[in-house]
C-alpha cells in the first residue's frame, strides 16, 4: 500500500489526475505503523490544500499524533500541520503545538516553532498571545534559537519599534556566533552558522533603519564580520552581501560604508556572474546613501550591461534606473529602450517600458526629447504600456509644459505633428500609439499652417483604412477628421472632402458599431454647417478648457418645487419603489410566463406587473402605458387625452408589425436632415467639452470598447453626459408644449417625454446602465420587440408612472436657455434658433441612437397636422422606446458587468 | 520564505516538486513548464539567479544549479539570500550524495519518499531548518531505522526494504 501511495504522488507530480487516491492517503495517516503513517502524512501534505474537504478527517489524527510519545510521529504531524491547517482549524491544534515547545528533543522544538511561525503567516491574530515566547529567544540549543529568528523576522518586519529592546541581545548573539562560540557542528564550510548570521543581519537591518542609537550598537559587530568573513567561499560572500544590505539600511557609518564599498568592488571584479550580480544589487542599495561610490565602478557596470547574462543585465538596468538623474537620463533611457526592443519577454518589456516612461516624465531635459522618447516607447511596446501614459502624452502636448510661453508650446506641437506624420506610414503600429497620433493630428495637424488639411486628412484616412478591424482607432481617426474639417470651416476656408475620405465616411455610416456610425454622421453634419456654428461646436485648441456641468441639475429645483405645490408626488428612488412592485408582480406572474422563457433575471419580472388587472394583457397592453401617464400631471386635459389611447390602441398592433419590417432603415432620414443634425452636433459639442476637460480627448468617453482604462472617469463622463442630455430633453417638450392647444399635441409632447425620462433615470440608477444603454441600440430591433412585447410594455404603469413623468418633467421645465447656460451662455442664442426648429431629434440623439428617429418622426408628422397620423406615429414610438428602456433598466438593475455577453444571450 | 523546490531533469520532466504554498496540480505543471523554459534558454557560465516575477508573481527569485542531468531549482522571496540559497542547494545535493553514494537521477526516481524525508529535514514549512548535511543524514538514518523497527513484520527482505524506505 505504501508503494501505491508513493506512486500516486509521483503520478500527480507528472501531471496526471490522482484525486481518486486522496482518501487512501488520508486513511493511511490513521495507520499505526510508523512507516505507513509517515507515508500517509507525506502524501496528504502533497495532495491536499488547507481548504480541502478531506482535511476535516485529518485534524483529529493530527491532534492525537501531536501527543504521541514517538517523536517521529510528532514530527510528521507537525509537518502536516504546516501545510494543512487553515485559519479555522488553528485553534484545534494550537495548544498541542505550544506544548511541544517544551519537548525534550530539539528537533521537535524547532519544528514546533516553525509551525507557530506558519500559523502566524496564516493568521497573525491567532498566535499573538504567544509573541512573548518568541521574544524569549534563549533556548539551550542554538538551532532552536535560530529557528526562532524566522518568526521574529516576520514580526519585526511588520513593526520594528516594539522590538528595539532586543537589539542588544541580537548583537550579542551575532557576536558570539561570529566569534565561533557555537559548537563545531554548526559550522558550514568553515563558517560559523552562516544562516543564523544572515538571519540576524537581516533583523538588525530592519531594527537599525533610521534609528541612530540602535545602529550604533551594531557598528562593531558588523565591522568584525566584514573583517572576519572569508570571501573565497560562496557562503562567506552571502554573509558579506548581507552585511552590505545591513549597512545600507542602518544609520550610515563612514567606516562601514567604506568596508562595504571595498567588498562591492571585489564582487564586481570577480569572474563569477553570481558575485557580479550580488555586487550590482549591493551597489544599487548603497547608492542611495553614497552616490559617489558608483563612479569608481562605472566600467564594471558598463561591462555588466553588455554581459550576455540576462539576469545580470536586468539587475544592472535596475541599478541604472535607481541612479538616474536629469544629467544622465538621456543615455540611460536610450539604453533601456534599446534593450526593450531586443527582448521578447512581454512581462519584462512592460516593466522596462513603464520605467522608461517614468524616467522620461520625471527627468526629461526637453520637450522634444520627451516626445521622441515616448514615440519610441509606443512604437515598440505600445500595447504593453498603460493607456494612461497615452493620455498623459496627449495632455502634455495639449497643455504644453505649463509655462505661459505660447511659442514653445507651438513648437512642441509642430514637432510632435511632424514626427507623427513621419511615423504614421509605418506598418504595425500599436493601437494606443495610433490613437495618440490621430488625436494630435486632428487637434494640431493644421494648426501651424505647415500642412494642408487635405494632406492631413489623407493620412488620417489611410490610418482608418489600414486598421479596419480596430474600431477604436477608426473612431479616433474619424474624430480627428471632423476636427480638421471643423477648423478649416471655422477659418473660413472652403472644405472639399477627399474622395477617399468621403467613401470612408460612407462606409462608417453603415458600420456595425453605432459609435462609429454616430461619428460619421456627426462629421457629415459638421461639414455642412457654416463657419460660425462650427466655431461654437468645435472651438480651436480648446481641449484643455474646462466645461462646467451642473451635475445636480439645480436649475430644476424651482420647477420641482412648483410642481410639488401643484400636488405632484415627490420622487421616490427606484430602489424604494421596487418592493411593492414585486408584490403585484406575484399576482400576474403566471399569465406572463410565456413571455419570459428566454431570459430569467429577477429584473425581468418587474415589468410584468400591473397590466392584467385593468386590461386584458394581450391586445391592449401597448395602450396602457399611455393612459396613466398623462392623467396625473395634466388633469385639465385628461378628457382629451383619454381619447388618445383608443387611437393608438387600434393602430398599435398593426404598427408594431410594420415596424418590424422597416426596422433597418430607421435612423437615416432624420440624421440626414441638416437642421436636426446641427442641433445634434450642438449637443455634441457640449459632450465634447465635457470629455475634453476630463481626459483631453473627445472621443474616448464615447468609445465603448476603447482601451481607455480609467473606467471610473468614463462612467462619470457618461453620467454627466446623461444629465446634460436629460436637461436638453426638457427643452423640446417645453417649446412644443407652449404653443400646443390641442389635446393631441399635449399627448404627444408628454409621450416622448415619458420615453426620455426613463432613459436618463435608468442610466443614472446604475453605472452599468450607462453601458447597456449605449449597447441597447446595437440590438436588432425585432428582438427587442419580441422580448419586450408583453413584459415591457406594461412597465410604465407599474413603476409608478407619475414618478416617471415627474422625472422627465423636470427636464421639461428647464428652459433651453438654462440648458445652454450650462454649456455656453454667450453663444446660445444663435444655436437656439436652430434648435427650437427641430428640438426633439437633436436632443434625443444624445441619449441613444434609435431615439432620434422616433422623436423626429413624431416631430415631423405633426407638421402634416393629421391627428390620426399623429396617433399612429406616436403610438409605436414611445412604446418602442419604452420597451428598449425597460430592457435597459433591466440590464441596469441586473448586476451584469459584461453587457456584450448578455446581448449574445439575448440574441440567442 | 522558500516557495517551492523543484528537481527536474534536463528534458523538463519533474523528479521532485514541493510547493510550500498550495498550488493546484494544473498550476504546478504550468509552473514547471515555464521554469524549464527559462532554464533551458540560459547559457552556460552565467549566474545561477533568475528573477522569476513573470512566472511566480512579484518579489520572487529563482536559484538553480545544474548537476549532470538534473536541475535543482529553489524559488523564494526577498527574505532569503540568493547566495545562501545556492548553498542550500549544495547542502541538499551533498546529503543526497552521502545517502545514495554517488547520486544519480535513477536514485531519485526510485527513492522518492526518502528524498522527501531528506528535504523535510532541510526545509520545513518554507523555512531553512538544518544546513549541516551530517545532521540531516543522522536524522534520516534514525527515521529509517525506527521505521523498519516498527515494521518488523514485513514480508520484504531487509536488503530491498533498505532502498524502498
Amino acid at each position: 500500500m505504501k508503494e501505491f501511495i508513493i506512486r500516486l504522488v509521483y503520478v500527480e507530480m507528472l501531471g496526471h489526475d490522482a484525486s481518486f487516491g486522496y482518501i487512501h492517503a488520508v486513511k493511511m495517516t490513521h495507520d499505526d505503523s510508523l512507516l505507513l503513517k509517515r507515508t500517509g502524512y507525506l502524501a496528504v501534505t502533497l495532495f491536499l490544500n488547507e481548504d480541502h474537504d478531506l482535511i476535516i478527517l485529518i485534524v483529529n489524527t493530527i491532534q492525537k499524533d501531536l501527543k504521541s510519545d514517538n517523536y517521529l510521529v510528532v514530527c510528521a504531524a507537525l509537518n502536516a500541520v504546516c501545510k494543512l491547517i487553515n485559519e479555522e482549524t488553528i485553534p484545534a491544534v494550537l495548544p498541542q503545538v505550544v506544548e511541544l515547545l517544551g519537548h525534550s528533543k530539539e528537533a521537535v522544538r524547532k519544528k514546533a516553532i516553525m509551525a507557530l511561525h506558519r500559523f502566524y503567516q496564516r493568521s497573525p491574530s491567532s498566535v499573538m498571545h504567544l509573541v512573548s515566547n518568541f521574544r524569549k529567544l534563549c533556548d539551550n540549543d542554538p538551532g532552536v534559537m535560530g529557528a526562532t529568528l524566522c518568526p521574529l523576522f516576520d514580526l519585526i518586519a511588520v513593526d520594528a519599534n516594539s522590538y528595539k529592546d532586543l537589539v542588544i541581545s541580537f548583537v550579542s548573539i551575532l557576536k558570539q556566533v561570529a566569534e565561533r562560540r557555537l559548537p563545531k557542528t554548526y559550522d558550514y564550510h568553515q563558517m560559523p552558522a552562516p544562516f543564523i548570521q544572515i538571519r540576524l543581519l537581516k533583523i538588525l537591518a530592519l531594527l537599525g533603519s533610521g534609528d541612530r542609537q540602535a545602529s550604533e550598537n551594531m557598528y562593531t559587530v558588523v565591522g568584525d564580520i566584514f573583517r572576519k568573513c572569508d570571501s573565497t567561499s560562496n557562503i562567506g560572500n552571502a554573509v558579506l552581501y548581507e552585511c552590505i544590505c545591513c549597512v545600507s539600511s542602518i544609520y550610515p557609518n563612514p567606516k562601514l560604508l567604506e568596508a562595504a564599498a571595498d567588498v562591492i568592488s571585489r564582487f564586481l571584479k570577480s569572474d563569477s556572474h553570481n558575485l557580479k550580480y550580488m555586487g550590482i544589487d549591493a551597489l544599487s542599495r548603497l547608492i542611495k546613501i553614497s552616490p559617489e561610490i558608483a563612479e569608481q565602478h562605472q566600467l564594471a557596470v558598463i561591462d555588466c550591461l553588455e554581459d550576455p547574462d540576462d539576469t545580470l543585465k536586468r539587475k544592472t538596468f535596475e541599478l541604472l534606473y535607481r541612479m538616474t538623474k536629469s544629467s544622465n537620463v538621456e543615455v540611460i533611457v536610450d539604453r533601456m529602450i534599446d534593450y526593450m526592443i531586443s527582448i521578447n519577454d512581454n512581462h519584462y518589456k512592460t516593466e522596462i517600458a513603464s520605467r522608461c516612461v517614468e524616467l522620461a516624465e520625471q527627468f526629461a531635459p526637453s520637450n522634444h526629447w520627451f516626445i521622441q522618447t515616448m514615440n519610441k516607447v509606443f512604437e515598440h511596446a505600445g500595447d504593453l504600456v498603460n493607456s494612461k501614459v497615452a493620455h498623459n502624452l496627449m495632455r502634455l502636448i495639449a497643455e504644453g509644459f505649463g509655462e505661459d510661453d505660447d511659442t514653445a508650446d507651438c513648437q512642441l506641437r509642430s514637432s510632435a505633428v511632424e514626427s507623427y506624420l513621419r511615423i504614421i506610414g509605418e506598418p504595425k503600429l500599436p493601437s494606443a500609439f495610433l490613437q495618440v497620433i490621430c488625436w494630435v493630428l486632428g487637434e494640431y495637424g493644421t494648426a501651424g499652417g505647415k500642412y494642408s488639411a487635405s494632406y492631413i486628412t489623407g493620412k488620417l484616412c489611410d490610418v482608418a483604412e489600414a486598421h479596419s478591424s480596430n474600431d477604436t482607432v477608426k473612431a479616433y481617426a474619424v474624430t480627428a477628421l471632423m476636427k480638421v474639417y471643423a477648423f478649416e470651416i471655422a477659418a473660413g476656408r472652403k472644405v472639399d472632402m477627399l474622395p477617399e475620405c468621403q467613401s470612408l465616411i460612407e462606409e462608417l455610416s453603415a458600420s456595425h458599431s453605432t459609435d462609429l456610425q454616430q461619428r460619421a454622421y456627426e462629421l457629415q453634419a459638421v461639414v455642412t454647417l457654416d463657419a460660425h456654428a462650427v466655431e461654437i461646436i468645435m472651438p480651436s485648441d480648446a481641449s484643455c478648457e474646462d466645461i462646467e456641468v451642473d451635475k445636480n441639475l439645480s436649475f430644476l429645483d424651482s420647477y420641482v418645487e412648483r410642481s410639488l405645490e401643484q400636488g405632484a408626488q415627490p420622487y421616490i428612488p427606484e430602489n424604494e419603489r421596487s418592493g411593492m412592485i414585486n408584490i403585484c408582480n406575484f399576482r400576474s406572474q403566471d399569465q406572463h410566463d410565456t413571455s419570459t422563457h428566454t431570459l430569467r433575471f429577477e429584473a425581468y419580472e418587474l415589468p410584468k406587473t400591473s397590466a392584467p388587472p385593468r386590461i386584458s394583457p394581450v391586445s391592449l397592453a401597448p395602450s396602457t402605458e399611455l393612459v396613466p401617464v398623462p392623467e396625473p400631471s395634466y388633469p385639465v386635459e385628461t378628457h382629451h387625452v383619454a381619447s388618445v389611447p383608443s387611437v393608438s390602441d387600434t393602430g398599435s398592433t398593426e404598427l408594431r408589425l410594420r415596424l418590424d419590417g422597416v426596422q433597418k432603415k430607421w435612423g437615416r432620414p432624420t440624421y440626414s436632415s441638416p437642421a436636426s443634425s446641427s442641433s445634434d452636433s450642438t449637443s455634441l459639442k457640449a459632450v465634447n467639452g465635457v470629455t475634453q476637460s476630463d481626459v483631453s480627448s473627445t472621443s474616448t468617453s464615447r468609445t465603448r470598447d476603447s482601451s481607455y482604462d480609467s473606467r471610473s472617469a468614463q462612467g462619470e463622463i457618461s453620467s454627466e453626459k446623461k444629465k446634460l442630455a436629460a436637461s436638453l430633453f426638457g427643452g423640446p417638450s417645453k417649446t412644443e408644449k407652449r404653443p400646443s392647444s390641442t389635446s393631441h399635441k399635449v399627448a404627444r409632447s408628454t409621450s416622448p417625454a415619458v420615453e426620455k425620462s426613463q432613459g436618463p433615470k435608468a442610466v443614472a440608477s446604475s453605472t452599468t446602465g450607462v453601458v447597456s444603454e449605449k449597447a441597447a441600440p446595437l440590438q436588432p430591433p425585432p428582438d427587442l420587440l419580441d422580448l419586450g412585447e408583453p413584459t415591457v410594455t406594461s412597465s410604465a404603469p407599474s413603476v409608478d408612472p407619475f414618478k416617471q413623468l415627474e422625472g422627465l418633467l423636470d427636464p421639461t421645465q428647464a428652459t433651453s436657455a438654462a440648458n445652454y447656460g450650462a454649456v455656453d451662455n454667450t453663444k446660445a442664442a444663435d444655436i437656439m434658433s436652430v434648435y427650437s426648429e427641430f428640438p426633439t431629434s437633436g436632443q434625443s440623439s444624445v441619449i441613444a441612437n434609435p431615439l432620434p428617429t422616433n422623436a423626429g418622426d413624431a416631430n415631423l408628422i405633426p407638421g402634416l397636422s393629421t391627428t390620426n397620423k399623429t396617433g399612429h406615429a406616436k403610438g409605436p414610438n414611445p412604446r418602442d422606446a419604452l420597451e428598449k428602456d425597460a430592457l435597459v433598466r433591466q440590464m441596469g438593475v441586473t448586476p451584469m458587468s459584461q453587457n456584450p455577453n448578455l446581448f449574445r444571450d439575448l440574441l440567442g | 520564505m522558500i516557495r517551492a523546490v523543484i528537481v527536474m531533469n534536463t528534458q523538463g520532466k519533474p523528479r521532485l516538486t514541493k510547493f510550500y504554498d498550495y498550488m493546484p496540480p494544473e498550476k504546478q505543471q504550468e509552473l514547471i513548464r515555464r521554469v524549464f523554459g527559462v532554464l533551458c534558454s540560459r547559457a552556460e557560465n552565467v549566474s545561477n539567479f533568475v528573477e522569476a516575477d513573470s512566472v511566480f508573481g512579484p518579489d520572487t527569485r529563482l536559484v538553480y544549479k545544474h548537476y549532470a542531468t538534473l536541475y535543482f531549482v529553489f524559488i523564494f522571496d526577498s527574505s532569503e539570500n540568493e547566495l545562501a540559497m545556492l548553498d542550500l542547494i549544495q547542502v541538499l545535493v551533498e546529503t543526497l550524495d552521502k545517502c545514495f553514494k554517488n547520486v544519480c537521477e535513477l536514485d531519485i526516481v526510485f527513492n522518492y519518499s526518502k528524498l522527501h524525508t531528506i528535504l523535510d529535514e532541510i526545509i520545513f514549512g518554507g523555512q531553512v531548518l538544518e544546513t549541516s548535511s551530517a545532521e540531516v543524514m543522522k536524522a534520516v538514518e534514525e527515521i529509517s531505522r525506527l521505521e523498519t523497527a516498527s515494521n518488523t513484520i514485513t514480508l520484504v527482505p531487509k536488503s530491498i526494504s533498505g532502498w524502498r524506505s
